[in-house]
């Protein structure tokens, strides 16, 4: 399927914000668990982009692929699988129906982002829709381009609060000859011990993970680098590891089975204990990324986690929660920014969408 | 400057200085015009401005003084590092002060756990890997400058360097930064994790050139050294083959760690210079290095030999040793000083292409250089289409500095047109202003704008750098009337 609805869009967002009216950005609903319930969003306008979609351009020896914003992910990656390709930083996609544009949105990225980048880092370029209707380009289909403000990665994570992404350019990575995954059983302390030795080393790491008493060591690249690296570390080769990683980033595993809410820490690598009260001590943690994210399930009040977090010099996000827990938590599922960083965010949502149309609140309540 | 550009500032020089002694030691206050020459132009000499004031703080409370005293009084502010920028970034402004971060020379903490290393902004790019290096790690972006420019200005900048592709650039290899507010507030950007709460500040203040916030420390991202690198050298007799043999080694699968490629002429002023042995006979020359475990590289080495050899290199050498490996890039790295001793001045082009279009791109510029009787030498960065034309010319011949600029903006008009962009890895500057009205339209200029004063709505921080006025770009448009349309219709003429 190839339809470019660009100019109803646009059409729809411009009649917004000539009568303030507030605009909810929906792509595969994929991700309509993640990030703010706000009042305002409850009685909004859906601007629906999942129709406009196709592939626009992709030539694999260029390493980059444009598509419409609308284009489901799985589309994105069968055509790269097909040329020995992929997206490097493994997008989870929590649906068949995962768009490429709240891929971007969202900014997540699964188990290779420690070793490989993030969504963010693999975003080239970007048509949008600003909050004043206005069709924009930003960035473009090179890999190294200087001209003007980094507006492209902005949208990254922005929630489609700064502007509704059209057209995406991503650089892509040729697949790996070879991947495989070794496990061990240690306790925590040791995990992480490992994982930052091997870190520091050239072995060809790809993924990492930690939990239930068992580290997993994902290894990719050419065959005898990877059987060289299997020797170095050890352990024992994990069979059906390749479901593993799939189940991990769609969060499938046994781990993410929970009532409680599910808690996102992103951190400095090396912090061992979260420092959070005894009580939450015993709350089920899993690592990933060499010790710098870890899901955390745990009913502990949110300003307690996130106090751990920014002790930790870094944040967390409640990534889900039971539906009934959702009032409890506003406004900080997002980590609360300091006064200053507020001011500036205010005043680049003012710069994009200055009538406050476009998801406002799902980041948070200011913006 | 652009008349729409001129900022009036509410003080006089002797009473800023005035101010400044307050909390500036006197020996860290220039403003006598033989003091303040040494800092009339960047590494792009031929834009040369004398600022009013130069001032050399230590401290970060010291900066916040002076952002604070500048916003009060409306005096423009421009950053400067090293100043080894190319495109005019750091060019004082007549009305301002410039603010210099040398003494911002110390690496604060390296933690290899974390694998990050702190630095003030003011440490030289090539400092942070030899400080890394007895923890076998490193610092990734490698501008030529590498020994002498510093952290800051490559995070104003977003520097790359030879292992773009395989790396990145600054924006990929950073994680923390601490800025100052042109109001003089302290704000700190990115953490220890591998991501940030809110929207990606660090991205944006990435390659902004100096136009957001003064940078005051950098958390950059180290990584291990490679067990191994290995370079290949392959010569063509026809540069369009050679720019083919860089599809093709990507589409076997390969992603090198630098992918150079040098013409006729460059090789010819490389080998004079340095003796690197390259061959003299070549339309082109490509340097493949790779790098990553050892089993790795010599797996790819053979790949890779195989690939140029049936894309039609005439030769292909794998350096025997580590020695014979920095002989390969001595010419390479020497090609900008080489080129510099076949002309009295060259000028160095950024642009940046989809690689597919290199062949067209280099015929155009081959007629253009006919039609300017000005030579080019061509070097570029091959795996991510980074093209750095030379145009050289000799600056004491009226006009033809002139017609180099107008050579120079056609060659990055023509970049744009392919899809490409005017600035690769140099930033836009002084140099570049022009052709931002060519690669992006009024919206997106204004966008730009509106980005711009969110951090800083009186416009204090490097005035008429970067991005254009419409105003500008209105006349600039005047004399680049393109299919008889008039660029941006909405603005009055004057």
């Amino acid at each position: 399927m190839n339809t470019d609805i660009s100019q109803q869009l646009q059409q729809q967002i411009q009649q917004a914000c000539e009568q303030a009216t507030v605009l909810r950005i929906i792509g595969g609903n994929s991700k309509a668990f993640y990030g703010r319930a706000d009042d305002r969003m409850a009685s909004a306008e859906i601007l629906n982009v999942s129709a406009h979609r196709g592939v626009l351009s992709y030539e694999p020896t260029e390493l980059v692929i444009t598509a419409r914003a609308g284009t489901p992910l799985t589309e994105i990656e069968k055509l790269l699988d097909d040329n020995g390709q992929m997206l490097a930083f493994e997008p989870p996609a929590f649906a068949e129906t995962a768009t490429i544009g709240g891929t971007i949105a969202c900014n997540l990225s699964g188990p290779r982002r420690a070793y490989a980048g993030a969504a963010r880092d693999f975003l080239l370029g970007c048509k949008i829709i600003n909050g004043k209707g206005e069709m924009l380009s930003f960035g473009g289909e090179v890999m190294k381009n200087v001209a003007g403000y980094d507006v492209s990665r902005l949208m990254a994570g922005a929630m489609g609060t700064l502007g509704v992404l059209l057209e995406v350019s991503l650089k892509v990575l040729p697949k790996f000859e070879m991947e495989t995954t070794q496990s061990f059983h240690c306790p925590p302390a040791e995990a992480l011990d490992k994982m930052h030795n091997w870190s520091q080393t050239p072995l060809p790491l790809s993924a990492s993970c930690f939990h239930d008493s068992i580290l997993r060591i994902r290894l990719s690249g050419s065959t005898d680098a990877v059987k060289a690296a299997i020797n170095t570390i050890g352990g024992e080769t994990f069979d059906d590891a390749s479901q593993y990683w799939q189940d991990l980033k769609e969060q499938r595993l046994a781990f993410f089975n929970t009532d409680k809410p599910l808690w996102r820490l992103s951190l400095a690598s090396d912090i061992e204990s979260l420092g959070l009260p005894a009580d939450y001590d015993k709350d089920d943690c899993l690592y990933e990324w060499g010790g710098a994210l870890r899901w955390l399930k745990s009913d502990a009040p949110g300003e307690i986690i996130q106090h751990a977090a920014a002790a930790a010099d870094g944040h967390a996000v409640l990534f889900r929660h039971p539906e009934e827990q959702q009032a409890v938590f506003q406004p900080g599922i997002f980590q609360p920014l300091p006064s200053g960083l507020l001011r500036i965010h205010k005043n680049l949502k003012q710069a994009f969408d200055p009538e406050n149309i476009l998801n406002p609140g799902k980041l948070y309540p200011e913006l | 400057m652009h008349n729409s550009e001129i900022i009036e500032s509410k003080i006089s020089k002797s009473a800023l200085i005035d101010a400044l002694r307050h909390f500036i030691p006197g020996e860290s206050i220039l403003f006598e015009e033989e003091d303040l020459r040494p800092y009339e132009c960047d590494g792009l000499s031929a834009y040369r401005a004398i600022p009013l004031i130069v001032v050399l703080p230590e401290t970060i409370e010291q900066v916040q003084r002076i952002l604070t005293l500048c916003h009060e009084h409306q005096v423009p502010v421009v950053a400067r590092g090293a100043g080894t920028g190319l495109s005019g970034g750091a060019l004082p402004h007549e009305q301002g002060l410039l603010l210099s971060l040398a003494k911002f020379r110390n690496i604060i903490d390296i933690n290899p756990k974390r694998r990050t290393a702190r630095v003030q902004p003011g440490v030289r790019n090539l400092a942070i890997s030899q400080a890394a290096d007895q923890y076998g790690l490193y610092y990734a972006p490698d501008p030529s400058s590498q020994i002498a420019c510093t952290i800051g200005g490559n995070v104003a900048e977003n520097s790359g360097g030879v292992h773009c592709l395989k790396y990145g650039l600054t924006v990929h290899n950073i994680q923390q930064l601490k800025i100052i507010t042109i109001e003089g507030e302290l704000l700190t950007i990115g953490g220890s994790g591998l991501d940030s709460a809110g929207y990606d500040l660090l991205a944006l203040m990435t390659g902004s050139e100096g136009m957001l916030g003064v940078i005051v420390e950098v958390t950059v991202k180290l990584l291990p050294k490679p067990e191994r690198a290995q370079v290949l050298l392959a010569a063509f007799d026809d540069v369009v083959k050679a720019g083919e043999a860089v599809g093709n080694i990507i589409a076997a699968g390969i992603i090198p760690a630098g992918l150079e490629m040098m013409d006729r002429l460059a090789i010819r002023a490389a080998e004079d210079f340095v003796h690197a042995g390259y061959p003299l006979d070549a339309e082109a020359i490509l340097l493949c290095e790779l790098d990553g475990t050892n089993e790795e590289v010599s797996e790819h080495v053979l790949k890779v030999r195989e690939v140029l050899k049936q894309s039609g290199a005439t030769e292909v050498r794998t350096a025997k040793d580590e020695a014979e490996r920095l002989v390969f890039w001595a010419g390479r790295k020497a090609a900008f000083p080489a080129v510099g001793r076949l002309s009295p001045d060259y000028y160095c082009m950024d642009g940046t292409i989809p690689r597919k279009q290199l062949p067209q791109v280099l015929k155009a510029m081959a007629d253009l250089s006919k039609e300017y009787e000005l030579p080019v030498a061509n070097v570029f960065h091959a795996g991510d289409g980074n093209l750095h034309p030379l145009i050289l010319y000799d600056a004491n011949i009226s006009g033809e500095l002139e017609r180099t600029e107008e050579f120079g903006g056609k060659i990055l008009e023509l970049c744009v047109k392919v899809g490409g962009t005017i600035t690769g890895e140099h930033g836009v500057g002084m140099e570049k202003i022009n052709q931002m009205c060519v690669q992006f339209n009024s919206l997106e200029l204004q966008q730009f704008h509106a980005v711009k004063a969110a951090f800083d709505p009186d416009g204090l921080l490097n005035p008429g750098k970067a991005v254009p006025t419409l105003h500008r770009c209105a006349e600039f448009g005047a004399m680049h009337v393109h299919k008889g349309e008039l660029p941006f219709p909405e603005l009055e003429r004057f």
